[in-house]
């Protein structure tokens, strides 16, 4: 671990704020120190990894300690074939000896398949990568998951381009040693050569990683150079060149029956259950080694976008819209996605959906459907199968669009739904059993408790009041229509922001409907509170100390409306509370397409500004999608259990949790 | 609060324009059912006499008795019955230390044990309809209407449903209905002892309102040879203050009478604020006696402890937003002088204290903050 304390020995200055993102100098000399200390991570996590892709899709953060690993391994390899193995002893002194050595062991069960398979199936679909990822996502993982020894590229699986990684896993996995070196020759693409000299070093001894990371790394600069150069478009194909050298796509014929026993089987879901039960913790999208992880298994193509601000690069930075054509060029070709989990991931992508109830609606539908039209293949349980399924769902529509909270919250009642079918179901049953479920909760969790908020909130309005909103929430939209409908007089302001002007779909509702409007840009906020009574407001989601998580401005709102001693009524629906805790708007957040922000109608047609403004160093853009809203500025939550303080989020979270999950 | 807006003063104007005119002629003190019974039983139970009072209350009476009357004919058309809640009510109230809420607990009680209804389902909506009879008789008190809700609640969120024996799942509610009633009637008892800890020898107590529960706490704590001094704010128009000080000096408790507007000016003096409450709503804040709230805001720029003493039975499921958010309880104001007929008068005889200029709450459940109140009222009600 002497690498390690050779990273911590150069400090690494962070600068906080926003700063432009061209490679620094100090941290580009740094970068070698740093990434020695990257392969021993990715090596560790790699491994479990593979072993459970449904725990990990969502959140790859959460890996047990890979001594715990190597210890399931042998047991498990023993299990699934009476090969000859060695003890467990014997394993760890491996280990110790040299890790390089570890991907040389033979003992694999599914040797002669792979062996034949492989070089064929690569020369086919090598031509049009772009259009494959889909498929070279669910076959990764589909692969390392049938393997119960997938993670036996300790080594040659760290952050090497994807090629590297799939092909020696594979080869790892078929045969020896020289079956890679086979393999990789037959290979006709440039990276063959530093891929030799790759394997052969890393067979020397550790200092190899720091060069093969230094030769990742060359190859990084290169890639980011032609992307900074380019428009985007050229930036596009830049990237997907690249891509197509490196990235080989695993054929389908290699993914193969499992062969596991049952109680392996089991074993592997008490695990998996033990790992659902811990929190959850959020991707960090600026630790690389992860990043790329991700994006290995990705469905959609990202783009990252070039324009990233300091403070924000936990977050996914992916530029938007440039991936629809390819995706749905693609919509005929799908395999792992179903279409209509697929059809509601362009949606979120493309901004069709938008509104959190919506989108969660629409996401359970698709589920629901793709509930109706599974099929359980042979040889595997329902149960477990499913969740894989939607699991894949999951990150599927993740890389589309970040989940909200409440969609999270669905997701985690639907997979607890699936875990407690009971055992004897058939499986026409059992999916009749979950449909209605899904249909359940979309009728009891979003339809209902909206009415419910309603009818609670009516109550607070009187005649003769000024009802300020901000930007869209259909349930504000209902309750300010129902309160018209029951004969109330009140005024109506409504408060919007660029870049989204939501408000005017709210507006263009209320003056149809014959409510007394006023239209107002978040500018004015300090101006108008004057005359507000009331402010009503919509939310994403309100975590378990009370903060309010809400389109952006909404902040801005309530604390004026607190200024103002006006009261903030939130409407929120029960589902929507998290236990979490949020304490700033930083660390969890979304980005918006920063081209929104940048693009004001006046600059637009200035061509000299325009020039300015797009390609500037020293220039970012920063378009957040939400906001957080301390309790304090909040007077009253309204949700389908009535109407309660923000302090009493976490009593309903506690007492209705279970709940919620059992529904 | 929307007269800050300009246009809704002059919308105000046109709008209102008639009101006040029916106003002069009907003139403040004329209208004795303006007057809720709230304060009406209020005043009858400290013995708050006023000249005028006397006027008012009699005029009061008969009108209350004329709408009783009409009350109790309508249930008795209804039902053919000679049994009345509201008479029940009105004995128990008759008693000097019962509250009124554990006073239609009582009443509630005995429509269960008077009740010739045979199935559980008769059982439960007579009940709801006396327990319906008791809230509109006053809509404005809040003990009442919580104390009623809670009742019920308690009463039939039980596992009574599940005898197959009528008779015995009767008798299963009436046992729990006894137990409510004791448990109420202990409250003042169990808040007085969870309060002596924060009462220290030498400490100087502000003291709002005629609050029973309060009284008891300083009872408690002169009993237990505490040494310390209170502050009576002197609580117009009903003279509260003066009643509560009479008591402790009977109890030879230092104390001293203080106007209302004084507040402010002895609150450095003071260790910590005692309040009563009529209501304590969800939010965790309270509805009492009219000037608890600017006296709440007083003592939280001076960083002085507020402490509210309130049953568990006057936990409601309300949630004002602001003063005006909640049905008024008017009362006669009395000036001394003659008022002329264009000069409108404030007679609300409550406030609300927003949670976050309280400290503490003691209840019969424990001493909580203002955020559980809410918890209990969730798990109680939900």
């Amino acid at each position: 671990m002497d690498t390690r304390r050779g990273a911590l020995a150069v400090p690494k200055v962070r600068r906080v704020g926003f700063f432009t993102s061209i490679e620094p100098p100090p941290e580009s000399s740094q970068r070698p120190n740093r990434s020695q200390s990257g392969p021993v991570e990715a090596t560790t996590s790699s491994s479990p990894l593979s072993n459970s892709p449904s725990g990990n899709l969502i959140s790859p953060v959460l890996i047990p300690p890979s001594r715990h690993h190597s210890d399931n391994l042998t047991t498990r390899v023993a299990a699934a074939a009476p090969v000859p193995v060695p003890g467990p002893a014997a394993f760890r002194r491996y280990l110790a000896q040299d890790r390089s050595l570890l991907h040389v062991g033979s003992y694999n069960p599914p040797d002669s398949l792979l062996g034949t398979s492989t070089p064929s199936s690569n020369g086919e679909f090598s031509e049009d990568s772009a259009s494959l990822f889909g498929f070279q996502r669910s076959d990764s993982t589909k692969l390392s998951a049938s393997f119960p020894n997938g993670g036996f590229d300790l080594t040659l699986a760290v952050r090497a381009p994807q090629e590297s990684e799939t092909k020696i896993a594979t080869a790892s996995a078929s045969e020896g040693k020289k079956k890679i070196a086979k393999v990789s020759g037959k290979s006709e693409s440039v990276t063959t050569k530093p891929q030799k000299e790759k394997e052969q070093k890393a067979l020397k001894d550790k200092t190899t990683k720091a060069e093969r990371r230094a030769i990742q790394e060359a190859q990084r600069a290169a890639k980011a150079a032609a992307k900074g150069e380019g428009s985007r478009r050229a930036d596009e194909s830049g990237r997907a060149n690249p891509g197509k050298a490196t990235k080989k796509p695993q054929p389908k014929k290699e993914r193969l029956p499992v062969t596991s026993s049952v109680s392996e089987k089991t074993a592997v879901a008490v695990e998996k259950e033990k790992r659902m039960d811990v929190p959850q913790t959020l991707m960090q999208y600026d630790d690389r080694s992860r990043v790329d992880k991700a994006k290995r298994r990705a469905v959609v193509e990202q783009t990252e976008s070039k324009n990233k601000v300091e403070l924000f690069l936990h977050l996914p930075q992916y530029e938007r819209g440039n991936q629809l054509p390819n995706l749905s060029s693609n919509f005929f070709t799908l395999d792992s996605i179903h279409h209509a989990v697929y059809k509601v991931g362009l949606q979120h992508l493309a901004g069709d959906i938008s509104g959190d109830n919506a989108r969660c609606i629409a996401m359970l539908q698709a589920f629901q459907e793709a509930i109706e039209d599974y099929i359980t293949p042979p040889m595997k349980d329902l149960t477990m199968d499913l969740t894989t399924k939607i699991n894949g769902y999951v990150s599927f529509l993740i890389e589309c669009r970040p989940l909200s909270m409440s969609m999270g919250n669905a997701i985690r009642f639907l997979k607890n739904q699936i875990r407690k079918l009971p055992v004897n179901l058939s499986e026409s049953e059992a999916k009749i059993s979950l449909c209605s479920d899904i249909g359940r909760f979309i009728d009891e969790k979003i339809i209902l408790a909206d009415k419910a908020i309603v009818q609670h909130a009516v109550t607070k309005i009187r005649d003769g009041e000024v009802l300020l909103t901000y930007g869209f929430s259909c349930v504000v939209e209902m309750i300010l229509l129902y309160a018209h409908e029951i004969g109330k007089k009140f005024r109506v302001v409504i408060v919007d922001s660029r870049p989204n002007l939501e408000g005017q779909k709210l507006l263009r509702r209320l003056v149809t409907r014959g409510l007394d409007c006023t239209y107002t840009h978040i500018n004015a906020i300090s101006y108008i509170m004057r005359e507000a009574t009331r402010v009503f407001l919509g939310a994403s989601s309100i975590f378990s100390n009370g903060t309010l998580y809400a389109r952006v401005g909404t902040a801005c709102i309530a604390m004026v409306a607190n200024a103002f001693s006006v009261p903030v009524i939130v409407c929120c629906e029960a589902y929507k509370f998290h236990e979490r805790v949020l304490l700033d708007s930083i660390c969890s957040n979304e980005l918006g397409d920063p081209d929104a922000v940048a693009n004001i109608p006046s600059f637009r047609t200035n061509a000299k500004h325009s020039k300015t403004i797009n390609n500037n160093k020293n220039l970012q853009f920063l378009n957040l999608m939400y906001d957080s809203t301390p309790s304090e500025y909040i007077s009253m939550i309204v949700s389908d259990y009535g109407m309660i303080p923000p302090t009493s989020i976490p009593v309903i979270v506690r007492e209705y949790r279970r709940e919620h999950l059992l529904l | 609060m929307w007269r800050r807006s300009p246009s809704f003063i002059l919308d105000e104007r046109r709008s209102s324009n008639s009101p006040p005119m029916a106003d002069t002629t009907r003139g403040p003190f004329q209208n004795s059912d303006s007057i809720s019974a709230y304060y009406q039983t209020r005043a009858a139970h400290h013995g708050v006499i006023t000249s005028d009072w006397l006027a008012q209350a009699q005029a009061a009476v008969g009108g209350v008795s004329g709408e009783e009357q009409s009350l109790s004919s309508d249930n008795q058309l209804g039902t053919e019955k000679s049994f009345n809640v509201i008479e029940e009510f009105n004995n128990w109230r008759k008693q000097p230390d019962l509250a009124e809420a554990v006073a239609a607990i009582r009443a509630l009680a005995a429509v269960i044990r008077a009740s010739e209804a045979s199935t559980m389902m008769e059982l439960e909506i007579e009940l709801k309809k006396a327990s319906d009879t008791l809230k509109s008789w006053d809509k404005t008190s809040i003990s009442l209407t919580a104390g009623c809700d809670l009742f019920i609640r308690y009463v039939t969120r039980t596992s009574a449903l599940e005898y197959e024996d009528f008779n015995s799942a009767k008798s299963r509610l009436l046992e729990r209905a006894e137990k409510f009633g004791e448990i109420s009637c202990k409250a003042r008892r169990i808040i007085a002892m969870l309060s002596q800890d924060f009462i220290f020898d030498g400490c100087t107590i502000l003291v709002h309102g005629l609050s029973r529960v309060v009284l008891e706490i300083l009872k408690t704590a002169a009993q237990n040879n505490k040494l310390f001094r209170v502050l009576c704010t002197e609580g117009r128009p009903d003279g509260t203050g003066v009643l509560l000080s009479s008591e402790l000096s009977k109890l030879d408790i230092p104390v001293k009478l203080l106007l209302d507007s004084a507040v402010a000016y002895s609150m450095d003096e003071v260790d910590m604020v005692f309040f009563g409450a009529d209501g304590v709503v969800e939010s965790g804040g309270i509805i009492n006696m009219m000037g608890t709230y600017q006296i709440a805001l007083v003592a939280h720029s001076m960083n002085k402890p507020v402490y509210v003493a309130a049953e568990s039975y006057k936990f409601a499921r309300l949630y004002p937003l602001d003063q005006k958010d909640m049905a008024p309880a008017l009362r006669p104001i009395e000036f001394g002088v003659k008022i002329p007929t264009k000069v409108e008068v404030e007679r609300s005889a409550r406030d609300y204290t927003p949670p976050q200029y309280l400290t503490l709450l003691f209840t019969d459940l424990g001493v909580l903050s203002p955020s559980v109140v809410s918890d209990e009222l969730i798990q109680l009600y939900l």
